[in-house]
């Protein structure tokens, strides 16, 4: 397999925050940030556009559906509340991937390990349920990372030791890891009732992830995503392993001929990534409403499809850790708010989920545009 | 490259607009889109005062003495009963949730009500997050018609004491005062299709396509391998849990399993089942339908459908709301209180003897004379 | 188990298996074509999922499941160019583009479905070929002559397209932009349009994929694909970007689901290890894949832009 990074071409300025040109006017330099800002701004409004038509189609009027998203999404502080607690799995599973594509190894697994994570830490719940809180807590979550890696690590090594590449691997392992969850909660798992519904018992509230003060349902899962995502970028960017890891992503056979360990390189970064979404499979059972793992109507009943949506997420980020956090946000908002819109407006879901689509185009669209503008600027600066 | 690109921008630009047209244009079913519409203008309007969902928060036990005053004055001062739904698939899916659907239109050609429909809800988060909000708006019923969606209920259930809640299929109300739950004895549909499909098979094999054997499905599926059985011990039927509620294609190539072992009649159940159907309706095989009335998926094959009438639950649980009992009860729906009903496909040309002997099953069931063998 | 191992059974079985695979057949042999020009398509189900409503919209307006099929195809070949837009012509990041499309495809078709056609209305799809007294041949002509003609289609797609990527100029050209664009464009070979011209006719494979899954069971609904189109990406890899590697694959992740349905069926498996051997497909794809382990490389190109000016 050829290294095939998918993150330095595409050319986004985040992955060098700050900008180097400190020359120049100061007109200039105010101007080029800007440019990062307004063109995706520009884009995101473009497909807004094409998203309104589609309201228009469905007998809707325009203006109140897009009031209804943002007012679904930031209109006071539990729906704010509500949108941070959607771009939370969105913002771990991006950092994972942000550290999986970086070191050259494309992970589409995240579905998988999100469910590995969370079969992984209801188990420790059931298993030890009497423990403390303050003990429990910080349990499940490192049994979700665990479980998380214990499935990323196996494409890893089939890719590392077997050359099996991790595409095919980890869309399987996806499949696989919905099959197992079925299974589970079928059988070992699934709550003795009247009516067999494909869910755990009511999982131990000492396992239940802690409120933030301020009377919304915001708990401490969000900020443990915020605290991976700078961890994220520490283990990148500022640490021994980062340097190997992208060193491999960035030139694997340069790698190897300077003596770099590439094989357990790849193994670790899709075992973090998996780690990451695991974590996120953890607080998407212990911080839910019910407190437990549910799979009734198929796996993407738990994991939102964060497996997918992280992707887009991670590399709206540039695929860097920290830009994922605001990337996470947007996404959270419009998946938020679009259950406000679908309520109010009473047009189908599929419409956010089209939207989506059609705002990951245009803004990926515009990317080029936006280094193409910074250029003719730095083209200025040089000439001033 | 430069002067290639307008031509490549021109077909991508085709190709936006022609899809955005193919979306916009012609709706052949106006009857369903202006339905839609309608319930959207009727949704616009209340305002609710946010101030008493705090104060009920802050004090629930106040609220809760206070119920019969306050939903008395909801309902002198709006007037009209607000009932919202929450499903997990499409609300035409002809299956579960379309079921709930109908009923709650079908209870508002009697009496004036107010629909709101949040369908395509399968992550239950995202369920969790509309059964709040509607209860946040002061509707006088929510319905969250996902056994799935019981966990977070109860939690929300609590918060809002002067809502009225329903959760189905379910049999338990977490014991709270204003959760009602309904179900189905879908086995007893089950059973009476199965001694129907037992005198129909002439190779003396029935397939059954499931989606997993959990919930209602599963009592269905039970129900019709007893009815067989009963009907005819001599008639072996071979049950398929596909393991997906989704997955048309997989459906369709279990169907065509069960014809590779010699079947000559199929059911199954939940959304995936259209792919099934179209195998039945391609060898001209007969099938039996339920959830929903489904000859609408094999106008030729379809023998009848076990057809839920939520309507004769709903109409019950709004009189007790409306009376000031939010919740506590459990409702079946069975052959008995009419809940449950076959519905016949007049097409299908259906022995006159069968059919009667079906009915006479439909009575026996419903005064308690034969049981269904399911527990 | 001894009822499985009866000669009936087991040509059911293939003949099923043949069935299943035949959808991401088409979809892994047309992304194989773009990405041996060095573009990855991850949307390949959101255009699967476009392609199989325009083709069962189409089929239901017109009661011509040809049309269907050509809807499909001519909404492929739409979704390529829009894709190929973006990302050769705007050089926007390729997994992400795709992405862009699937999540497109996946809300769109739901939302055309319930607004033009409500309820599933089945249509008839393609009809079974009857080839006279080949298809009444005992057990062969079940398993081989009694398709729908895109199955036979699918089939003979893979030596065409082996053909055409490896024995044609514009094959040729597909390979050289895929491994080295800069010595592509050297020679005068249009990196852009090779590649503009790989996608659609890949995305117009996918677009008969969804035809042909939407055709084969008649009817239409929300998220139909259920992961198809990503199966076949799995496959291009499975395969080693070779066109027989791919029809390989896509025959064993058929055959193995075709004879878990067939243990289902014939209670040799049941309750909970129904879940579990669910997953065989997944799991043998893998471990074949291990066993099997051809280690060649992908196009060196593969998910890099190709820009001149720099």
């Amino acid at each position: 397999m050829t290294a095939t990074s998918t993150a330095p071409e595409s050319g986004s300025a985040p992955t060098e925050p700050g900008g180097t040109d400190a020359s120049g006017t100061r007109l200039l330099w105010l101007i080029r940030p800007l440019i990062g800002l307004v063109i995706p701004l520009l884009a995101v409004m473009a497909a807004f556009a094409v998203g309104a038509v589609m309201l228009l189609a469905l007998d809707a009027d325009p203006i109140e559906g897009y009031r209804a998203l943002v007012i679904g999404a930031v209109g006071g502080w539990d729906a704010a509340a509500d949108t941070a607690i959607k771009a939370m799995p969105l913002m771990l599973v991006g950092v994972g991937i942000s550290i999986a594509f970086r070191t050259g190894v494309i992970n589409i697994g995240g579905e998988g390990q999100i469910i590995a994570g969370a079969i992984a830490s209801t188990v420790v719940s059931l298993a030890v349920p009497g423990l403390p809180r303050p003990l429990l807590v910080p349990l499940v979550l490192v049994a979700g990372a665990a479980g998380g890696a214990f499935w990323g690590a196996i494409p890893g090594a089939l890719k590392a030791y077997a050359g099996v590449n991790e595409i095919l691997s980890t869309i399987m392992m996806n499949i696989v890891a919905a099959q197992f969850l079925s299974f589970l909660l079928q059988d070992l798992l699934i709550e003795e009732g009247a009516i067999k519904i494909q869910q755990t018992r009511r999982l131990s509230e000492n396992a239940d992830l802690p409120l933030l003060p301020g009377g919304t349902r915001l708990h401490i899962g969000v900020l443990i995503a915020i605290a991976v995502a700078v961890a994220g970028y520490y283990l990148l960017f500022r640490s021994a392993i980062g340097v190997r890891l992208r060193a491999v992503g960035h030139n694997r056979d340069a790698a190897e001929y300077a003596g770099m360990s590439v094989k357990p390189s790849i193994v670790q970064a899709l075992a973090l990534s998996g780690a990451c979404a695991g974590i996120a499979g953890a607080i998407l059972v212990f911080g839910s409403e019910s407190h437990r793992l549910i799979g009734e109507g198929g796996a993407a009943a738990f994991t939102q499809n964060a497996g997918f949506n992280g992707i887009v997420t991670a590399l709206f980020g540039g695929l860097h850790p920290l830009f994922t956090i605001p990337a996470s946000f947007l996404f959270g908002g419009m998946l938020t708010g679009g259950i406000d819109l679908q309520r109010e407006l009473q047009v189908p879901a599929a419409l956010i989920v089209a939207l989506n689509g059609v705002v990951v185009i245009f803004v990926v669209g515009s990317l080029k545009l936006r280094t193409r503008l910074r250029r003719w600027v730095d083209g200025l600066e040089e000439a001033g | 490259m430069t002067k290639k690109k307008p031509l490549i921008l021109l077909l991508a630009l085709l190709a936006v607009f022609a899809l955005v047209a193919a979306a916009c244009g012609d709706s052949d079913d106006d009857g369903d889109s202006s339905a839609s519409a309608s319930e959207t203008e009727a949704s616009d309007d209340t305002e609710t005062t946010e101030a008493d969902d705090e104060e009920a928060m802050e004090d629930d036990e106040e609220a809760m003495e206070d119920d019969a005053e306050d939903t008395e004055e909801a309902a002198d001062e709006g007037g009209v009963f607000r009932v919202a739904v929450v499903a997990p698939s499409a609300s035409n899916d002809l299956a579960f949730s379309q079921s709930i659907v109908d009923a709650v239109n079908a209870v508002a050609e009697n009496r004036e009500l107010e629909i709101d429909i949040t369908d395509g809800t399968f992550i239950v988060e995202d369920a969790a997050a509309a059964i709040r909000g509607y209860a946040e708006d002061d509707y006088d019923l929510v319905i969250a018609h996902g056994s799935q969606y019981g966990a977070p209920l109860e939690e929300i259930a609590a918060d809002f004491p002067e809502v009225s809640f329903a959760w189905g299929t379910a049999v338990d109300t977490f014991g709270l005062p204003n959760v009602h739950a309904y179900t189905t004895r879908s086995d007893q549909g089950g059973y009476v299709l199965g001694t129907i499909a037992a005198q129909l098979t002439e190779s003396n094999t029935i397939g059954v396509v499931g989606p997993i054997e959990v919930g209602d499905a599963k009592l269905y599926v039970d129900g019709f391998v007893n009815g067989v059985g009963v009907q005819d011990d001599g008639v072996t039927v071979n049950v398929n849990y596909i393991e997906s509620f989704s997955d048309v294609a997989l459906a369709s190539e279990a169907a065509e399993a069960h014809l590779s072992n010699g079947a000559d009649a199929l059911t199954g159940t939940a959304q995936m089942v259209v792919g099934a159907t179209g195998v039945a309706n391609e060898n001209d095989i007969p099938w039996f339908g339920t959830q929903s009335n489904q000859t609408a998926l094999g106008e030729d094959i379809v023998v009848a459908s076990q057809v839920y009438k939520w309507e004769v639950i709903l109409e019950e649980m709004i009189a007790g709301i409306e009376g000031g009992t939010l919740g506590g009860e459990v409702y079946t729906l069975t052959f008995a209180n009419g809940g449950l009903v076959i519905e016949y496909n007049d097409a299908y040309d259906l022995d006159p003897s069968i059919k009667e002997a079906a009915d006479a099953t439909v009575a026996g069931i419903s005064d308690g004379s034969i049981e269904t063998g399911v527990e | 188990m001894s009822d499985f191992f009866t000669v009936s059974v087991l040509i059911a079985t293939l003949t099923g298996g043949i069935r299943l695979a035949t959808p991401f057949l088409l979809a892994a042999l047309g992304e194989t074509v773009g990405q041996r020009s060095g573009v990855l398509n991850l949307g390949v189900e959101g255009t699967m999922l476009i392609g199989a409503y325009a083709a069962y919209y189409t089929a239901l307006q017109s009661d011509r499941a040809f049309y269907g099929v050509l809807a499909g195809i001519g909404v492929g070949f739409l979704m390529g160019l829009l894709y190929a837009f973006i990302t050769i012509v705007l050089h926007a990041e390729q997994g992400i583009s795709g992405i862009g499309i699937f999540l497109f495809g996946l809300g769109f078709t739901d939302l055309a479905f319930q607004r033009q056609v409500g309820t599933p209305v089945p249509v008839d799809g393609l009809p079974k070929l009857d080839l006279g007294f080949l298809s009444d041949i005992p057990y062969l002509g079940e398993l081989l002559f009694r398709h729908n003609p895109l199955v036979y289609f699918a089939f003979a797609a893979v030596p065409a397209l082996w053909f055409m990527i490896n024995k044609t100029t514009f094959g040729l050209n597909i390979r050289a932009v895929g491994e080295t664009p800069e010595a592509a464009d050297t020679l005068g070979v249009s990196v852009a349009w090779t590649r503009v011209a790989a996608i659609a006719i890949g995305s117009s494979f996918a677009g008969l994929a969804g035809a042909a899954l939407s055709l084969e069971v008649g009817v239409f609904q929300q998220n139909l694909t259920a992961g198809q189109g990503f199966i076949a990406i799995a496959l291009v890899y499975f395969g080693a970007w070779r066109m027989v590697g791919v029809m390989s694959g896509a025959l064993l992740f058929g055959i193995v689901s075709a004879t878990v349905l067939q243990w289902k069926t014939l209670g040799i498996v049941s309750g909970a290890a129904s879940a579990l051997t669910s997953m065989a497909p997944a799991v043998l794809t893998i471990v074949v894949l291990i066993i099997v382990s051809r280690r060649i490389g992908a196009p060196a190109a593969l998910t890099k832009p190709f820009d001149r000016t720099g």
